[in-house]
């Protein structure tokens, strides 16, 4: 059985938000990756950015342009 | 083949187009629905166009931009949008029906600003007074004439109008920048002067315009909302985007920035000029616009007297093989303007990918027909 892991999800209003945010972290060299929106959240866009809680903490600081940020065992 | 019909479809792209459309159709998913790599790419490619537009046109957020089916789209959705049932509205008689059809049917109000025998605009300051927006081209599809919007919309925004401009015929060819121009929203084809596939276009609206959903339907967001999504550029795109035209229109906004637009406009206007000083001097000759203007598209309208406008297009596509369109361009009053309502017009409307030989046999077929 997949081992879970506790993850931060952050949420978009809409796609292009999304997009935008996934570019940033590819040019700023941030890890994690779009995910489709875990059931359990409400938001805007189907689209999330998964990072472990670990990553977050190391780049919370310099990420911007979500809308909410969670977290969840994947 | 000589295709000096760019007006209406630029069919010279740049390989590059080409080449992406294919690829988008091998690969590419469907753009805001998945999470998996084929729709991530479309995603990306569409998110990654609206930057390019951005920055053609100088627009800071490109969440502004919406994608549409060519500039008659954009332009209904701007009509639908901006225009209410006795508003008073503004508009040319260069217009083109993709902007005269859509306020005719909304109930506006209109003024129309005339313009003189070479097609060029005459209006008073006072004319603005009292009235909602102003819908008017960048350039004319008949004359080629350049509208200096910047002036228009300086009087405009005194009168705080919204100037909605239809630039069908400059993209690509002409340098637009919508906050130096004061443009609120502009509405663009993809197919001609960008090169790019038929089947895309834009509009781009000015943070604080409120914009309504012109169709409804899947946007990828709020899934459970009734309503469509009422944030750009969402609101005014539904269903699936054609996302393998918009992979070719990525192409050529590449291309195009590699090229720069200065030399791009520099090399259709270096056609144009050559053209019109190769066929001013031919017997029987009448050129519509103002031909000796600083700038202009790289657009000729002209006739022969005595040999009817389709006749004259017909032979030069059966005798020399050369694609010109005849008759009525869409745009009615710009003809009853320039007298060619009942004659119609031939137009020569050049692309980057045109040569000077090209220009040459041009002229000589024009010569050849006025002489029999």
């Amino acid at each position: 059985m997949r081992e879970k892991r506790s993850y931060c999800i952050m949420t978009f209003g809409k796609t292009t938000e999304a997009m935008a945010f996934e570019k940033m972290c590819t040019e700023e060299g941030i890890p994690g990756r779009i995910i489709p929106l875990p059931v359990v959240i409400s938001a805007g866009c189907g689209l999330a950015w998964r990072m472990t809680e670990e990553e977050y903490g190391r780049y919370s600081d310099s990420i911007k342009g979500y809308e909410g940020v969670y977290t969840l065992e994947m | 083949m000589i295709y000096f019909d760019n007006a209406a479809t630029t069919i010279n792209k740049p390989k590059c187009v080409k080449e992406a459309v294919y690829n988008a159709i091998d690969t590419m998913g469907n753009p805001s629905r998945g999470a998996h790599e084929p729709s991530l790419k479309a995603s990306r490619l569409v998110y990654e166009t609206r930057e390019k537009l951005a920055e053609l046109f100088g627009i800071r957020d490109a969440s502004r931009i919406a994608f549409a089916q060519n500039a008659t789209d954009a332009l209904n959705m701007a009509v639908n949008s901006v225009v209410n049932k006795g508003d008073h509205i503004i508009t040319t008689e260069c217009e083109h029906n993709s902007v005269l059809r859509p306020l005719y049917r909304s109930g506006a109000e209109l003024t129309v600003i005339k313009s003189d025998a070479c097609g060029k605009l005459c209006y008073d300051k006072e004319i603005f007074e009292n009235a909602k927006a102003i819908f008017i081209n960048h350039a004319s599809n008949v004359t080629g004439n350049i509208t200096d919007l910047k002036t228009i919309s300086h009087i405009a925004h005194k009168n705080n109008m919204l100037l909605i401009a239809d630039a069908a015929q400059t993209v690509g060819c002409i340098d637009i920048d919508v906050e130096d121009m004061g443009i609120d929203i502009l509405c663009f084809t993809g197919h001609k002067g960008l090169m790019g596939p038929q089947g895309t276009g834009g509009i781009y609206v000015r943070k604080g315009i409120d914009m309504k959903p012109f169709r409804t339907g899947g946007s990828g967001i709020h899934s459970f909302d009734r309503e469509h999504p009422s944030d750009m550029p969402e609101v005014l795109e539904a269903g699936t985007l054609n996302c393998h035209g918009i992979a070719g229109l990525n192409a050529a906004l590449k291309f195009i920035k590699d090229m720069g637009i200065e030399e791009i406009y520099h090399r259709e206007k270096a056609l144009t000029d050559r053209f019109l000083n190769g066929i001013w001097e031919i017997k029987g000759i009448r050129l519509y616009g103002d031909n000796t203007a600083d700038k202009k598209a790289p657009v000729v309208t002209l006739n022969i007297d005595g040999v009817p406008s389709d006749i004259l297009c017909d032979r030069l596509w059966t005798e020399y093989g050369i694609c010109t369109r005849a008759g009525a361009h869409c745009a009615p009053l710009m003809h009853k303007a320039l007298g060619t309502d009942k004659s119609g017009a031939v137009r020569f409307s050049f692309s980057f990918f045109n040569t000077e030989e090209e220009i040459d046999k041009g002229i000589n077929a024009l010569r050849e027909i006025s002489e029999l």
